[in-house]
Formats: structure tokens, sequence, C-alpha cells
């Protein structure tokens, strides 16, 4: 389903719009992440996968801002994380708000457009332009004046993506968007996710590598530290390994047939 | 307390008529009661339009400690010689700040803070009554209000504070909304989510001191929740839930001084108990009403269509 033509592993000469260098943050004692590199490169569509508090969702909130780096740095569309956030759209694992929240969809969705226009005063004509736009485009038109707490898992989902792309992001974040939804909507948000590619750079967190790397560009393994493949690489035996929970064994693997080619400065 | 105790046993005289009959009649006759009603009135804005922000935030408990912390700041103002209002004011502000900042830093100490200034609050208004010659009888007006003797100029004072709350939700109500739906967003958006729950905070401070008027500190509460949760049962929008929230209000403050004046009852417990009727019965029709459509509809919600 990927574009196999917008493919930008050929054209590398492209900046990165996420860059980490030598990233560490540990809550208390254990650490959570050690020497984390990674690029992001303008028009990828990453997965990042690994086991459960792998670090995971601590790496997203490190990029979104939403904690600060005890070592090392993070760049995000060239600025720091917190000044670049207003051009990442973010797509949550489990909603951050109350579900019986008296709110309807398209309400939600013009949230999004939060620092756009002036400070004072409602929302525009243009925002809500922008909001019916977002909700077309991930086919949720006819959800707009449903209350948010009536949505299924996948509708929900949609609704949070809308209001994630209503901010024209040049970058979009996405932890573990299938989650809580069926296998046959996976498919159908995937699909979604490799047509916005088109114009926008994905870094998505997932669980299920064997699904993802049919979609994505690249797949980074993440468990406290980080190894990278090209999904080209990314087959059968490898998957199976991955699946048989030793990340670091994927950390071998890809070292050794030296393919970890477009990363860069790779720490391994 | 009611200066016209004459007027009541002629009322009183010619029962048999309609009680609310009488009530209007009154009503035409005497300023305090066009006073009284008008206080309720000007009340049920605040108590429609920030009370739904404290229900759908659930922050209650929050509001109730910021409504008893008020006493100190009253007392304080009572001994010093300074209007009790504005004493009010300045403590109620204070605590919403207080208790803002220490949710905002120390996320788990929230409940414990509110709890102690709740009684801090109301120990040093209590000591600053008691030493205040000639004011002691006053502690029950603040406490559970006394609607029937709110001065005529204080009905300003009561609408500029309205207006203070009307502008400012009306000016940041994206704001406003977007950090009482979902704070993580909100900060993703850029907005200063610090800033704008201690305003929403602060809001309520003014709305407690509105109330304060018309049902005293311990009964704010009530006014501050019921009105809206009520809405909360039947709309599912936030405008909706502060205009109906504020219609209720006003309802229960007019009815309530009306059914108090007959039988020569408080007037804010009475409203109280009225607002806390119509809410039970309102929350169990509402989860028949919502049990009823979905037997009617069972499938729909289970496939996600």
């Amino acid at each position: 389903m990927t574009p196999d033509g917008a493919l930008p592993s050929e054209t590398s000469i492209k900046d990165p719009v996420i860059s980490i260098r030598d990233l560490g943050f540990s809550y208390g004692e254990s650490p959570v992440l050690e020497g984390v590199d990674l690029d992001v490169l303008d028009g990828e569509f990453v997965g990042l996968v690994g086991p459960n508090a792998g670090g995971k969702s601590t790496l997203l909130k490190l990029i979104l801002g939403l904690l600060e780096p005890q070592q090392g740095r993070i760049r995000v569309l060239g600025q720091s994380p917190r000044q670049a956030v207003r051009r990442v759209g973010y797509v949550p694992q489990f909603p951050t708000f109350p579900r019986d929240f008296p709110i309807s969809v398209e309400q939600v969705v013009l949230t999004g457009r939060l620092g756009f226009g002036p400070m004072l005063g409602w929302y525009r004509a243009t925002d809500r332009a922008a909001a019916h736009q977002a909700l077309a485009e991930v086919e949720a038109m006819d959800l707009a004046h449903r209350r948010i707490g009536t949505l299924s898992g996948g509708q929900l989902q949609r609704v949070l993506l809308a209001r994630a792309l209503v901010a024209e992001p040049a970058i979009l974040i996405l932890d573990e968007p299938t989650a809580n939804i069926d296998a046959r909507m996976e498919g159908d948000i995937f699909d979604l996710l490799a047509r916005l590619n088109v114009r926008l750079t994905i870094l998505v967190v997932s669980h299920d590598i064997a699904f993802i790397s049919g979609y994505v560009d690249r797949v980074a393994c993440l468990n406290r530290t980080l190894v990278c493949h090209t999904t080209e690489r990314v087959d059968g035996d490898l998957i199976h390994q991955l699946y048989g929970d030793n990340v670091r064994q994927v950390a071998h693997a890809g070292a050794g047939h030296g393919h970890a080619h477009h990363l860069g400065q790779q720490g391994h | 307390m009611r200066e016209p105790a004459t007027d009541t046993l002629t009322t009183s005289a010619n029962r048999g008529t309609d009680p609310m009959q009488d009530f209007i009649q009154a009503l035409g006759q005497h300023a305090f009661l066009q006073t009284a009603l008008l206080a309720g009135l000007l009340a049920s804005l605040g108590c429609g339009v920030i009370g739904t922000f404290v229900v759908v935030k659930r922050i209650a408990f929050m509001a109730g400690g910021i409504a008893h912390s008020v006493l100190g700041g009253m007392g304080a103002a009572l001994y010093f010689g300074f209007d009790p209002l504005l004493g009010a004011l300045a403590a109620a502000v204070l605590s919403a700040l207080l208790i803002g900042l220490v949710r905002l830093a120390w996320n788990a100490q929230e409940d414990t803070l509110i709890g102690a200034l709740w009684a801090i609050g109301m120990a040093i208004g209590i000591l600053f009554i008691a030493k205040t010659p000639g004011y002691t009888t006053d502690l029950m007006s603040f406490l559970f209000g006394n609607i029937l003797l709110v001065p005529r100029r204080e009905l300003w004072f009561m609408a500029g504070l309205d207006l203070v709350l009307l502008v400012t939700v009306m000016l940041f109500y994206r704001q406003l909304l977007a950090v009482t739906f979902d704070e993580e967003f909100a900060r993703l958006r850029g907005v200063p989510v610090a800033f704008f729950y201690l305003l929403l905070l602060c809001l309520v401070a003014v709305t407690v001191v509105l109330l304060i008027q018309v049902v005293g500190l311990i009964l704010v509460i009530a006014l501050l929740t019921l009105p809206a949760a009520i809405a909360g049962h039947y709309v599912h929008s936030l405008g909706g839930m502060m205009l109906i929230a504020t219609l209720l209000g006003g309802v229960f403050t007019s009815a309530g001084l009306a059914l108090s004046y007959g039988p020569d009852l408080p007037a804010g417990p009475t409203m109280i108990l009225l607002a806390g009727s119509v809410y039970v019965v309102s929350a169990v029709l509402s989860r028949v009403l919502a049990r009823r459509r979905a037997r009617r509809r069972p499938l729909l919600t289970a496939t996600g269509v």
C-alpha cells in the first residue's frame, strides 16, 4: 500500500525533521532511554516498535516537549521541541479527556485550531472550514455533530486524527493508533496514513511490526536504546525474531548485515 | 431579621389564596423583596456559566475549599473595618491561586491542601469575628446568607462581577474549553495551560463571592454544581449547559424566595432544598430515559458503524 515511488530513502539529501542525539532519560533510578540517536527525514514514514516499557511513549513525549531530556539533544524542524510543537500533530494512544464530556466531534476537532489566529474570541469561518476538511479527509464527516462519548474505538481514532490534521502539521506522530480497534479498521487507518504520507512526515508507534512493515519506509526498534531497519530488510525471519521478543537479536542482525545505511550516526 | 413583620402577619391572615399570589403582591410593595429577587437572578448567571465549568472539570471540592476559606477574608475585613465583600473577594482569589499553584506543582497533595485551606480559612474568620465588637451576629448570615438583607447598592457590585465573568469567558472561551476538556492536548497546541487553569479557578472564586450574597458560603457549592449538573442530564454541549443552568439557577433562587416568604423560612436553605430535590428527581429520570433509549437501539453503538 505504501506508494513506492514516494520512498524517500533514495533521495537521502533531505534534512532530518526530527534529529535526536545521545538522548537519555530516566524516571527516578531506572533509565528508560539511553544513548538514543535517531533521524527522521522529511517525508519519511517511520514505525517505532519495541517491547512494552521499552521507552516508546517516553520518546514521543520528549519529541513533543512534554518532557525535558536529561541528556542529549532533540531538534524538531530545526527548533527545540517546545518551539516546534505547534507544527507537530499528535494522536495519543488513549484519549486524555473524560469520555462523558459534553462536547461534539466538531468542537473537539476545532480545539486543534488553537494557536491559529488571534488569541481572543471565537473560532473563525476558516477554522470551521479547516475542521470540516479534516473530518472529510478521515472520512468522518457524518460524525461531526455526534457527542464524543458515543463514538466507537475506530471512529474516535479517526476524530483524534482529524484533530491533529486540522492544525496543518508538518509531522504527524501517532502512539499505537490501532491498539483499541479491530484488525479490519487497522488496515483502513494505515491506508489513510499512507495517503497522508504524501504530504506529511509520519512517526508511528506500534506493537505490530509485521503489520506496519507493509506500510512504513523504515522501522526503528526501541528497547532503552535504538536500532533501525529499512523495510526492505524486514523479512520473515527478522519479524519472527522480533516476535520472539528478543529485540537485542535484531540489533545484532541489523549491524551484521550492515544495512542501517541511511541512519547516519546510528549508535550501534 | 425580617423588618416588615406586620406585613407577614397580614399575608398569613388572608390565607387560602395562592401563596404565590401573596408573594407577587408583596413583591410589588417591598423594595427589599425586589432587591432579593434581582440578587438571585444576578447570582444565577455566575452559577450557570462558571458552575458548568466546575461540573465538567470536576473541581467541586476545590470550589468548596475556596468558598469556605473566604470566611477568613470576611472576618479580617470586618475586624479592620473594610467591606466584608472585598475581604471575601481577596480571600477567594488568594486561595484559588494557592490551590491552583499547588496542583500544578505537586499533583498528589492537592486534596489535603484543599481540606487544610477549608478549615484554616474558617478558623481565621471565626477568630476575627469573635474579636470584632458588635458584629458576632453576622456570622450566621455569612455562613448561610440572607438574600433579604442584600443592600441595593450591592446589586451593582454583583452586576460588575457578572460582567467580569461573562467578558472573560467570552474572550477566552476556546482556551478555557480546551484546558477543561484536554489539558495535555491544549499544552501541545501552545495554550498556556497553567495560566488558563489559574484563570478558571479565579473565575470560580469570583462566582463564590457572587453566590455568598444569596445562600452563604456553606451552601455555595450547591448552587455552583446542582443547576449545571441537572442541565448536563439533558444537553450535551458546554454552551447549552451554561444557558440551561443559568435559567435553572434563576428559577431556583426566585422560586426558593417565593416559597420561603409565606411560612417565613430562611430563603437560602429553601432554594438549596428545591435545587437538591429537582436534582435527585432529574438524576433518576435521566437514567430511566437513557436506559429506555439504549433498549430501543441496542446494536448501533456496539457495532461501531
